[in-house]
């Protein structure tokens, strides 16, 4: 049993053992629900080393049968593409764990338990290495999720969650039965096995198969991520549930989607992505200007939270299917940044929220001048989502438009007004809600912010910083990782393609 | 090693101590930390300029790598060359002084302590501009920069109009902002890079297989930056707005330092300009315009500092007329003494509302020579600066410009004139409506503070006698020297024209005050057009900003997400509710129904695939 076996085990054991607390004493479920997501954090940090020295390959490596018949393995591993996305899961639920401290008073256990059970899921789902164990983990990191909106959540709680489950379950359908056609087949789930039996050609899909295959997973990612038309789910989902929820929805799960993209769709069927390229990229270009659009004329804080988070995650798909380094690096760095800054963001939002009672932008106002502090945070935050240089999400997008203006300078012309858009909608709101003479509800409501409060938003302010300013300390792993899956993608390049990566190389 | 990064460290470091603990300092703490780290920073410049003389190569300093993708990579690089130097002077030096003049402006505003944090940090970020050895970090400082100017714009930030002005600059400037963007990835697929030296290096040795048409585009869509930034037409409209920031504000980011940023990065880029006499000609073309534009706009309007604000915007226009015929080190010349007189009148103006308890319109001045003499004297002197007399700083860079447009084609030097003769109308407008004839406002004027009135003298000097610092002979290494025509008729020309629109502007407000009302009424429907700013706002509003608010709130919010989408996903719902009563159980709400659909549905799928599967 190695480090990432450990991972996986803490937070599913915490799961239980903080149902078996006593009911009564929610500040002990709180304290340990916290201790227990700081271990899992603490432990997630000695990924970094074996990983960094390694990344193209994969460490902490475990590979043991699970069901006999049909194979099924409990094959996990991580490496550059998958590091930091771990990480990212376990440095978000302590603050999870923190900003519902106040926020959360009924059901505590339960939700607590949900929100370290679906810890268990997310980093389930980034380290599986066997198909059928990568849908194992999907479908456990969805039912907590249901539970948090539907239980936890506002108004239209029940509506929001079933049309989350539905929409999700919808696709996960379609990706099971694509597994269950790859292991008839190939006679395995084994993801790294698939890949290397695909590059003997141990394993060949005839072209309408892989077109099938690919269309399925996609389906399904594209539906988490979420991919324009497909995204209506998502306003819905952040505008009912907690902070706590929105945070991990926003920031992790939504990066399921892409990182299956990454992880099965690229290395599995590499023709059939570069032949359906085309109108991803439109689809992904069209959902970055129409989230933009959408998001402006938001009256609700956290729905335009979300349709920023269809803007943002639009980059993402692009510089995926760009299939240049560049695009790719900026891909997975902004899958990181996006989970930052857009929770920073919920969490901001829920703040207010816990203030004023209230996410309307029309019943804020001249926050400026009652919580000073917490007005900086929220500027500081929407400044990194606009993409404001030495900011993390400026070098993702600036990676990701480099990569569509190496495909295509269009594509990156089309892409960049979403940047101009961003600042539109960021802006107007911090105008509305932070600027302007307070009114008295604001001023008898809002107050600054607390120690605890400090605690859990410094750290994402922090990391906004460092990502912009050193993003050296992450990339490395990324980008050679993402060498090697281009690799795969490029082996049989077009002719035109392959001459402009090699201008490019000079 | 000679440390150039401490040139922007002091601010910042200034900024870091004022905005998080500014709230608590008493305020001379705040003025040391704030105008020290200023003045720290102008004489590291120094010590660093003199240590590096003649300075004839670039010198420059790696730091770490910023961004590294495959290949493809940036360095957090700084670098100084002759260039570099000028504008590391001007912004420490003309901002030193703008952030003394402050401690008196600013001496009864709430948020004292905020101002300066923000004007550190601006200066830190235009630092960083120009120091920057590459394109990346160039935009690093040209971003932060924006950010500046939002937040001082927006520094009344209880006034709706301030904050409206704010987000305009900023959104504006982004347009432009993706311009620039655009054409630094061109670059870095055209070149492999965006280092100043590497890029240039290939230009010139390369230029022959690099195809024409790359070099023009990148060219063009770096100009699009410069637009926005440095407030040209189509995207000067921020500008004017952007008066409602404080006065010293609109001195040192709106007038001396920032907004010359586009002509100084399209300096930078002179070895790719020089490859494109396309590029070049649109350059000057939209500087012509601008200044015209922007000019005519000035002649009419009555609040002060829009007065000074559309004369900016046609200087601007000026210096990328220089930049269009070729004359770089004119272009950055004009940078310099502008820097001095523009900085100055904005000062002199601040003075002169700080006087009269915030009062801005020129219709409620008057007679003030004798009530504010020191305002009034230095006032004076940027005056004559700008309107181009001899032998004062105006003149000298002027002239430049004007010879060399005349040497690439003689039309752009009468069209050059004429605004000329403009400039120099509507400011002594102003000058004669504030300071001569009778009082006509109710505030009881005061002359200024010392800690005010000591820089405005000193920035008086440099109006004066600044065009004898011979920037384009220290430029000519760089840019080779200006091919101007040496024509003293020319100069003569130029002169007669400024001196013409200064004895204009006296027969107008001095001798014969009611003649502009009788020619404002007989064009009637012109001087509204011109006075209304030619609805230039109006229009972006009405064609822009409307239609894709409107739109996306109807169209797409309203009908494609409600309609469309969410109507196709419930009509799917829908279509399971009337396929019978059993079908129903989908929307039940109960999960472990769902779970139970989940597991029969996989199981379903499971079999029907193993059997196809098998088939094959």
């Amino acid at each position: 049993m190695n480090l990432l076996d450990i991972l996986l085990l803490i937070p599913a054991a915490g799961a239980l053992i903080t149902l078996a607390l006593p009911g009564d004493n929610p500040g002990l479920v709180r304290k340990f629900a916290l201790f227990v997501s700081l271990v899992v954090f603490l432990f997630s940090l000695g990924l970094i080393g074996p990983v960094r020295a390694n990344p193209a390959a994969y460490s902490f490596e475990t590979n043991v049968p699970w069901i006999e018949s049909p194979a099924i393995r409990y094959h996990v591993g991580v490496d550059g593409l998958s590091l930091w996305l771990v990480i990212l899961s376990t440095f978000l639920t302590p603050i999870c764990v923190l900003v519902s401290w106040r926020h959360i008073e009924d059901r505590v256990k339960e939700f607590h338990a949900f929100l370290l059970f679906l810890l268990f899921g997310v980093i389930g789902v980034f380290v599986a290495l066997d198909l059928f164990l990568f849908f194992v983990f999907w479908e456990v990191s969805l039912v907590p999720m249901y539970f948090l909106i539907g239980i936890w959540g506002h108004d239209r709680r029940i509506y929001a969650a079933v049309k989350f489950f539905l929409y999700t379950m919808a696709g996960s359908a379609l990706m099971l039965a694509a597994m269950i056609w790859i292991f008839n087949r190939a006679g395995t789930f084994d993801l790294p096995l698939l890949v290397d039996m695909l590059k003997t050609g141990q394993l060949r899909f005839t072209a309408q198969e892989a077109q099938w295959l690919f269309l399925a997973f996609f389906l399904a990612f594209a539906i988490k991520v979420p991919l324009f038309p497909l995204h209506t789910w998502l306003p819905d989902a952040h505008g009912e549930a907690p902070t706590a929820g929105s945070v991990m929805l926003a920031s992790v799960l939504l990066k399921l989607g892409t990182y299956g993209l990454v992880r099965v769709s690229l290395p599995l069927f590499p023709d059939a992505a570069r032949n359906n390229a085309g109108w991803i990229i439109a689809l992904a270009i069209a959902g970055i200007i129409y989230g933009a659009l959408v998001a402006m004329v938001q009256p609700n804080m956290k729905r335009l939270v979300a349709y920023s988070s269809v803007s943002h995650l639009g980059f993402v798909v692009l510089g995926i299917f760009t299939f240049t380094q560049a695009g790719l690096d900026g891909a997975v760095y902004q899958m990181l940044n996006h989970g930052i800054s857009t929770g920073a963001l919920f969490i901001l939002v829920g703040l207010l929220y816990e203030r004023r009672h209230s996410l309307e932008i029309a019943d804020y106002g001249g926050v400026g001048s009652v919580a000073p502090w917490l007005s900086t945070m929220f500027v500081i935050t929407s400044l990194a989502s606009v993409g404001l240089p030495m900011l993390n999400n400026f070098v993702g997008e600036f990676l990701v438009l480099l990569g569509a203006a190496q495909t295509k300078l269009l594509y990156a012309v089309l892409a960049g007004t979403g940047v101009i858009f961003s600042a539109v909608y960021m802006l107007w709101l911090v105008q509305r809600a932070f600027y302007g003479p307070a009114p008295e509800a604001v001023r008898h409501h809002v107050t600054d912010m607390n120690g605890r409060e400090w605690a859990l938003v410094m750290p994402l302010i922090v990391m906004m910083v460092w990502m912009g300013v050193g993003p050296q300390t992450f990339l490395p792993p990324v980008s050679q990782q993402s060498r090697q899956t281009l690799e795969m993608v490029l082996e049989k390049p077009a002719p035109q393609k392959s001459a402009q990566e090699v201008a490019h190389a000079r | 090693m000679h440390h150039l990064w401490l040139i922007p460290a002091f601010p910042l470091a200034g900024f870091l101590v004022n905005g998080i603990a500014g709230r608590r300092l008493p305020k001379p703490l705040i003025n040391a930390f704030a105008v020290g780290s200023v003045l720290l920073s102008f004489l590291w410049v120094l010590k660093v300029l003199s240590g590096l003389q003649p300075l004839e190569s670039a010198y420059t300093e790696r730091y770490f790598t910023w961004i590294q993708s495959g290949a493809f990579q940036v360095g957090f690089d700084f670098m100084v060359d002759r260039l570099t130097a000028v504008m590391l002077l001007v912004v420490t030096g003309v901002g030193l002084l703008i952030h003394i003049y402050s401690i008196g402006y600013m001496a009864h505003e709430h948020g004292y302590d905020r101002f300066f944090a923000y004007l550190n940090l601006f200066m830190f970020f235009m630092l960083v501009l120009v120091l920057a050895a590459n394109y990346l970090v160039l935009f690093i400082g040209w971003e932060g920069v924006g950010l500046c100017s939002y937040l001082l714009i927006g520094f009344y930030y209880l006034k709706k109009s301030a904050t409206d002005a704010g987000k305009k600059a900023f959104v504006v400037n982004r347009v432009g902002d993706l311009g620039f963007s655009l054409g630094m990835f061109l670059t870095a697929l055209t070149f492999g890079s965006l280092d100043f030296a590497a890029v240039f290096g290939r230009a010139q040795a390369e230029s022959a297989a690099l195809n024409p048409q790359t070099i023009t585009l990148i060219c063009l869509l770096l100009l699009v930056g410069a637009t926005g930034k440095s407030a040209q037409v189509p995207l000067y409209v921020w500008l004017p707005d952007a008066m409602e920031g404080p006065t010293p504000v609109s001195a040192l980011i709106h007038a001396a330092t920032m907004v010359t940023a586009g002509v100084y990065m399209v300096a930078r880029s002179a070895p790719l300009y020089n490859l494109s006499p396309a590029a070049m000609e649109v350059v000057a073309v939209v500087g012509l315009i601008t200044a015209v534009l922007a000019a005519t706009i000035g002649l009419t309007q009555y609040d002060i500092k829009r007065v000074f604000a559309y004369s900016t915007v046609s200087q601007l226009g000026y210096m990328f007329l220089a930049l269009g015929v070729g004359a770089y080190s004119a272009a950055v010349f004009h940078i310099v003494t502008h820097a001095f007189f523009k900085a100055l009148l904005f000062l002199g103006a601040g003075s002169v509302i700080h006087a009269l308890g915030g009062e801005q319109d020129l219709r409620m001045m008057g007679g003030l020579r004798s009530k504010i003499p020191v305002t009034f004297t230095v006032l004076l002197a940027a005056a004559v600066a700008i309107a181009g007399v001899p032998p004062f700083s105006g003149f000298h860079s002027k002239d430049a410009i004007l010879l060399a447009a005349y040497a690439h084609a003689p039309w752009l030097y009468w069209v050059g004139v004429a605004t000329a003769a403009m400039t120099a109308f509507y400011v002594f407008r102003a000058i004669f409506l504030c300071f001569f004839g009778s009082y006509r406002g109710d505030a009881h004027p005061h002359e200024s503070p010392l800690v005010m009135t000591l820089p405005l003298g000193v920035l008086a000097l440099l109006s004066l006698a600044g065009g004898y610092f011979n920037v384009p002979h220290y430029l000519a290494p760089l840019f080779g020297a200006d091919h101007g025509a040496h024509d003293e008729r020319l100069v003569f020309i130029s002169v007669a024209a400024g001196v013409g629109g200064i004895l204009l502007a006296w027969l107008f407000y001095v001798a014969a005050p009611s003649l502009p009302d009788r020619i404002a009424n007989t064009l009637g429907g012109v001087y509204r057009m011109v006075y209304n700013k030619y609805y230039v706002d109006e229009a972006y509003d009405a064609l822009i900003v409307h239609p894709i608010r409107d739109g996306s709130r109807a169209l797409l919010w309203g009908v494609v997400d409600a309609k469309l989408v969410d109507g196709a996903v419930n009509g799917v719902g829908a279509l399971a509710r009337a396929a019978g009563a059993g079908l129903r159980q989908w929307q039940s709400g109960y999960i472990r129904r769902y779970a139970a659909w989940v597991v029969l549905g996989s199981a379903a799928i499971v079999a029907v695939a193993a059997f196809w599967g098998g088939m094959r």
